[in-house]
C-alpha cells in the first residue's frame, strides 16, 4: 500500500521543523516553548498512529512508502517505508517522546526550550532511522542522532557528564564509520544504495563476514552487547531523566533493528557463521551482567545494567534461529525466538522507561540515586511506591507483565535449539528478580530511613499521568500480546524464509 | 592560439580585479580614516564585479595566450568558490581591525592580490603563468601575516613563512627546470604529449616529480612539508588566518590537479612505486596521522584547526590519488566545502575577540551557548562539518572520497580514514564542549556588526543546506572534472 501524503515524512520532519520552532521561541517565556513542544509531540504521536491504521498485516512488502532521488549520481534516494519490523518501533518512539517531555515540565530549568527542541529533533531522526530503506539515508539518520544526543547529556546531565557524553560520542561513532565502509563497499558491488537491493546482492562468505563484522562493530556498541556495554552506564547515570528514557526505550532498539534490517538479510551465511559468537556474547550480558547489576550502589546504573541484560535476550533471540535451523527435526522455534525479540524490544522500551522515570522522581526530590540513601520510601510516597513495585515486577518479567512475554518466548524458542542454552538464559529469572527486587526491597520499604525521606511528597498528577500510561502499555502487552505480534507476523516469517536460503 | 582582442575577453576576470584593485589603491590614499570603510565596500564589490564576469564568461574549454591561460569549466568553478569565500574572509575583517587600527586600505588590496594570484594559479596553462600566481600569492600573504606590525608573534610568523615558502618555490622551481629539461615544454598539455610519447628521460622527469610535489605539498601543508602551518595560522592575526587558511586551499587545489593530473597524469605505476600516486598515500596518511593526533592536544584553537587543516589536506590527497572522475570530483567538492567551512571557523572566532582580546584560546568560547544560542548553534554546525557528522556537508565530502577509495581498489586506505576521522573528533567535540556544557568566564555581550552576523549565518547554514542537498554542488564538480 502506498500512502496518498506521505505520512512517514510528516512523521520525521513535523517534529524537526516544530523542534526548530521550539529552539527559536528561546526562554523568556518557557511555558510557550513547554506546551509547543506539548502539542508537536503530541500531532505527531497521532500522526504515527495513521501508520498502525492503515497497516495491512498479511504482507511483509514494505508499506507508506515514499520514493525520490536525492544524490541522482551516487543513486542514492530518499526512500522510505515500514514494514511490521519497523512500525511497532516507530509508534514507540513518538509515544515515548510526549512521555519524555511532560517529564521534563518542571525539572528542566536551564535553556527549556533548547531541552524540548533536543528531544524532538531526536525523535523526527530516529523515526528516519527506523522508515531509511536506502542505506545512505539511514546512515545520515543514525549519525545525526548523535548530536542531540551529545548534548543533552553534556548540557543537562549530571557532575560528570562531560566524560560521559564524549565517551558515548566516541564509541558510537567509531562503530558506526566502519559501517559506513562496509555500506560504500555494497554500493561498489551492487551499483545502488537500497537497503533491499542490498537483500539480494549475492556476497561471497569472506566478504559477508567482514561486512557482517563491520555492522557489529556499529550494532553492538549501540544495543549494547557485552563487551562493548561500558559507555551506557556512564551516559545512563550522567544523562538527565528524559535522556535516559530515550536511550535505553529507543537508542539500544535501533541496534537490535538493525541486526534486523541489516546484518540477518545482507549477510545471512555470515550470521550462520558466527552465530556462537553473538549467541555467546548475548548470554554473558543476561548472566555476567545480571550479576554485575547486583552489586551497584547507584540505581541508575543498576537500571542501566539491567537494560543490558534484558538486550541481551534480543539478540538471543535473533540468532537463536540458526541452531535451529541447523536442527531439521525441531519445528516452529525460529519465528518464534524472533518475535520474542521483538516483543522483548518493545517491552523493554517501557518498562526501562518507566524505571528511569520513577528515578527520576526520586532524584528530583533527593538529588541522589544511591541505594542506601532511600529506605521506606512506601511510608511517604504510596502512590509512587505501587508503581514502583509494579515496574519492578516488570522489569523482573512477572506474568502478566510484557517483561514477561518476550523473555519466555526467547526462553522457549532455546530449549528447542539447545537444553544448556535455555538454562542459562533462563537465569535471568532468579537474577533479574534478584537484582530488582532487592532493589525496591531497599528504597521503597523497610522503615523511613533518614529526614530526607520522611519529608518526600508523593508524585504530582502530571507524574502520575506519565507512569500510569505506561503502566497501562505494560499491562495491555503483558495480558495481550497478540496484536503486535499480528503486525510483525508476516515481516518476520518473510526475514526467516529469508535467511533459511544461503547467499553464497 | 592566434592572439586578437577577443582572446582578451576570456581575460576579463583577471582583468576586471586588477583594474578594481588599481583603482581602490589610487582612491584609498584620498580617504579619511573615518572614511575607510569605503575602501571596504569597494574591495567587496570588486569581489563580486569579478565573480559576475566569470559566471557570465565563456567557459567552453580552450587554451589562448600560447599556452599560458586555461579556460575551463573547472576553472570556473574554483574561481567563484575562491571569490566567495574571499567575500566571507572580508566581511569577518572589518570590525576586528577597526578595533585594531589596523583597518586600513592595504589590508584588503593585499587581499585582493592574493586572490588575483590564485585565479591566475587556477586558470593557468603552464607551469611560467602558474609559478607567477604562486608568487603573487605568497608574497601578498607574507605582507598579510605580518599586517600587525606591532605584534611580536606577527612579525616571527611571517618571517617563519616566508624563508620556508621561498625555500619551497625554489624546489618548485628546480622541479619544474628538471621538467623542462626532459620534455623541453613548459605547458601542461605539452608535457603530457611528451610523456605519453614515451621518448622524455624517466630519471630526470621523476626528479622533476618529486621537487614540484614537494611544493604542492608545502602549498597545502601536507606532512612532512606541514611546519609552516601551526605557526603562521597561530601567529597571524585571525582574520588573516580566516584568508590564508581557507581561500588558497582551493588555489593549491587547482595547481595540483593542472600538474598532477593534467601534465604528469599519464606517469602510471612503470615509473616506480605507483608513481605521483604512491607519493601521495604516503603524504596523505601521514598528514591524517599527525594532524588528527596532534591536534588533540592543543589549547589553542587556531592552533588546533590549524593541524585539523593538515588532516583535511590528507583527505583532499586521499581523493586526488584516487584519481579518475570520482576521484577528482570528489576531491574538488571536499577541497571547496573545507575552503568554506574553515573560514565559518576563524571568522566565528574574529566576531568573538574584542578590542584588547582575541578569543583564540578554547576557553575563550566557553558558555558560548548561554552568550549568544545562535552563534553558538552556527559554531556546532561549523566544528560537525569539519568532524564529517551529518547532516552536515562535511559528511558528505568524506562520503565522496571514500567511495572514490573504495572504487580504486583501496579500502585499506578508506579504513585508515574513517579511523584518524574518529580520532579527530575527539577534539572537535572538545570546542563543542566549551561552548555547551561550559559556564561563560564573562557575560560580556557579543558586539558583532550586522554584516558579519548575517555572513557566519550564510555561512553556518551553509553546512546544513550543502549537507541536505549536497548533490547540486556535487553535479557542478562532476561536470567541471568531466570537461577536463
Amino acid at each position: 500500500m502506498s500512502a496518498d501524503w506521505p505520512i512517514l515524512s510528516a512523521v520525521i520532519w513535523l517534529p524537526v521543523l516544530g523542534g526548530l520552532l521550539v529552539a527559536f521561541s528561546g526562554d523568556k517565556a518557557p511555558n510557550i516553548s513547554r506546551w509547543l513542544a506539548l502539542v508537536v509531540a503530541v500531532l505527531t504521536f497521532l500522526l504515527s498512529l495513521l501508520l498502525y491504521t492503515g497497516f495491512e498485516m498479511n504482507t511483509a512488502a514494505m508499506q507508506f512508502q515514499e520514493n525520490i532521488p536525492w544524490i541522482e549520481s551516487f543513486q542514492v534516494n530518499y526512500h522510505l517505508g515500514v514494514d511490521g519490523i519497523s512500525m511497532p518501533l516507530i509508534i514507540l518512539t513518538t509515544f515515548i517522546t510526549i512521555l519524555v517531555i511532560i517529564a521534563g515540565w518542571q525539572v528542566i530549568q536551564y535553556k527549556p526550550s533548547q531541552y524540548m527542541a533536543a528531544f524532538l529533533i531526536m525523535e523526527g531522526v530516529m523515526v528516519g532511522v527506523f522508515s531509511a530503506l536506502d542505506a545512505m539515508l539511514f546512515y545520515v539518520f543514525w549519525e545525526a542522532m548523535l548530536i542531540p544526543m551529545f548534548l543533552i547529556i553534556g548540557v543537562w546531565g549530571g557532575p560528570n557528564r562531560v566524560y560521559a557524553t564524549i565517551k558515548f560520542f566516541l564509541y558510537t561513532f567509531l562503530g558506526s564509520v566502519f559501517m559506513l565502509v562496509a555500506l560504500i563497499y555494497m554500493y561498489f558491488q551492487s551499483g545502488s544504495m537500497s537497503i533491499l537491493d542490498f537483500h539480494t546482492l549475492k556476497l561471497g562468505l569472506t566478504e559477508q563476514i567482514l561486512i557482517f563484522l563491520a555492522f557489529l562493530a556499529a550494532f553492538a556498541v549501540k544495543v549494547p552487547m557485552w563487551p562493548v556495554h561500558t559507555w551506557l552506564p556512564d551516559a545512563h547515570v550522567e544523562a538527565p531523566t528524559g535522556g535516559s528514557v530515550i536511550l535505553a526505550a529507543i537508542m539500544l532498539k535501533i541496534g537490535g533493528y538493525g541486526f534486523l534490517r541489516f546484518s540477518l538479510p545482507i549477510t545471512p551465511d555470515a550470521s550462520k557463521e558466527l552465530d556462537w559468537l553473538i549467541i555467546g556474547m548475548s548470554l554473558i550480558a543476561v548472566v555476567y551482567i545480571g550479576f554485575v547489576a547486583l552489586v551497584q550502589q547507584d540505581m541508575k546504573k543498576l537500571i542501566a545494567y539491567s537494560s543490558i541484560a534484558h538486550m541481551g535476550f534480543v539478540t538471543l533471540g535473533f540468532f537463536i534461529a540458526f541452531i535451529i535451523l541447523a536442527k531439521p527435526e525441531v519445528d516452529g522455534g525460529v519465528i518464534l525466538g524472533m518475535q520474542g525479540g521483538m516483543v522483548q524490544m518493545v517491552s523493554h522500551g517501557f518498562i526501562s522507561a518507566a524505571m528511569f522515570l520513577c528515578v527520576g522522581v526520586l532524584y528530583d526530590r533527593m538529588h541522589s540515586r544511591e541505594i542506601s540513601d532511600y529506605g521506606g520510601v512506601v511510608n511517604t510516597m504510596p502512590w509512587f511506591a505501587a508503581f514502583m513495585v509494579f515496574f519492578a515486577m516488570a522489569n523482573a518479567g512477572l506474568p502478566g507483565t510484557s517483561g514477561f512475554v518476550g523473555e519466555f518466548m526467547v526462553i522457549v524458542a532455546s530449549f528447542r535449539a539447545d537444553f544448556w542454552l535455555a538454562f542459562l538464559a533462563a537465569t535471568t529469572l532468579i537474577v533479574g528478580a534478584a537484582y530488582t527486587l532487592w532493589m525496591v526491597k531497599r528504597v521503597i520499604f523497610g522503615d523511613i530511613a533518614n529526614d530526607n525521606v520522611a519529608a518526600l511528597q508523593d508524585i504530582n498528577k502530571r507524574e502520575a499521568l506519565v507512569l500510569t500510561s505506561l503502566a497501562i502499555a505494560v499491562l495491555v502487552l503483558g495480558l495481550w500480546p497478540d496484536p503486535l505480534i499480528q503486525i510483525m507476523d508476516a515481516s518476520i516469517a518473510n526475514l526467516v524464509n529469508h535467511i533459511a536460503v544461503p547467499k553464497l | 592560439m592566434d592572439f586578437n582582442a577577443s582572446t582578451l575577453l576570456l581575460l576579463l576576470p583577471e582583468i576586471v580585479l586588477l583594474s578594481a584593485i588599481a583603482a581602490i589603491l589610487v582612491l584609498d590614499l584620498f580617504l579619511d580614516q573615518s572614511k575607510r570603510v569605503f575602501t571596504y565596500g569597494m574591495s567587496l564589490a570588486a569581489l563580486v564585479a569579478t565573480m559576475a564576469a566569470v559566471m557570465l564568461g565563456d567557459n567552453t574549454s580552450q587554451v589562448v595566450m600560447h599556452g599560458a591561460y586555461v579556460v575551463d569549466a573547472m576553472g570556473s568553478v574554483l574561481k567563484v568558490a575562491l571569490l566567495s569565500v574571499g567575500i566571507f574572509a572580508f566581511i569577518y575583517s572589518r570590525r576586528y581591525l577597526s578595533d585594531r587600527n589596523l583597518f586600513k586600505g592595504e589590508f584588503y588590496v593585499l587581499g585582493l592580490l592574493a586572490i588575483l594570484g590564485m585565479m591566475i594559479m587556477v586558470s593557468a596553462g603552464s607551469f611560467l603563468s602558474l609559478y607567477l600566481g604562486l608568487e603573487l600569492l605568497a608574497l601578498s600573504l607574507y605582507a598579510l601575516v605580518a599586517f600587525d606590525g606591532d605584534s611580536k608573534p606577527g612579525s616571527e610568523a611571517a618571517m617563519k613563512y616566508f624563508v620556508l615558502g621561498a625555500l619551497a618555490s625554489g624546489m618548485l622551481l628546480y622541479g619544474i627546470s628538471m621538467i623542462y629539461g626532459a620534455t623541453g615544454v613548459l605547458d601542461f598539455a605539452g608535457v603530457a604529449k611528451v610523456i605519453a610519447s614515451g621518448q622524455a628521460d624517466q630519471t630526470v622527469l621523476t626528479f622533476g616529480l618529486v621537487f614540484v610535489l614537494i611544493g604542492i605539498a608545502f602549498k597545502f601543508g601536507a606532512v612532512p612539508f606541514h611546519m609552516w602551518v601551526p605557526d603562521v595560522y597561530q601567529g597571524a592575526p585571525v582574520v588573516v588566518t580566516a584568508f590564508l587558511g581557507s581561500v588558497p586551499k582551493i588555489a593549491a587545489f587547482a595547481m595540483a590537479m593542472r600538474i598532477l593530473a593534467e601534465s604528469m597524469g599519464g606517469l602510471g605505476p612503470e615509473m616506480g612505486w605507483q608513481g605521483w600516486q604512491g607519493m601521495l598515500i604516503i603524504l596523505a596518511v601521514l598528514s591524517l596521522a599527525l594532524g588528527n593526533i596532534v591536534a588533540l592536544v592543543q589549547d589553542n584553537i587556531k592552533r588546533m584547526l590549524a593541524y585539523s587543516t593538515i588532516s583535511h589536506v590528507g583527505f583532499i590527497f586521499l581523493g586526488l590519488l584516487a584519481g579518475g572522475d570520482k576521484g577528482y570530483s570528489a576531491a574538488m567538492f571536499y577541497t571547496i566545502i573545507y575552503a568554506l567551512t574553515a573560514v565559518g571557523g576563524f571568522g566565528l572566532l574574529a566576531i568573538l575577540s574584542r578590542k584588547g582580546v582575541e578569543a583564540e584560546n578554547l576557553h575563550d568560547l566557553k558558555g558560548l551557548n548561554k552568550r549568544s544560542p545562535w552563534l553558538a548553534a552556527m559554531m556546532l554546525l561549523i566544528v560537525f562539518s569539519m568532524a564529517g557528522v551529518p547532516p552536515t556537508v562535511g559528511f558528505f565530502a568524506k562520503l565522496f572520497i571514500l567511495d572514490a577509495l573504495v572504487n580504486a581498489d583501496l579500502l585499506w586506505l578508506a579504513l585508515v580514514a574513517v579511523f584518524f576521522s574518529v580520532i579527530g573528533a575527539f577534539y572537535y567535540l572538545r570546542i563543542i564542549k566549551v561552548i555547551y556544557f561550559d559556564k561563560p568566564e564573562s557575560e560580556a555581550p557579543i558586539a558583532a556588526n550586522a554584516d558579519a552576523r548575517l555572513a557566519i549565518s550564510v555561512n553556518g547554514l551553509a553546512m546544513l543546506y550543502y549537507g541536505i542537498f549536497p548533490a547540486s554542488l556535487l553535479a557542478v564538480c562532476q561536470a567541471a572534472i568531466a570537461a577536463l
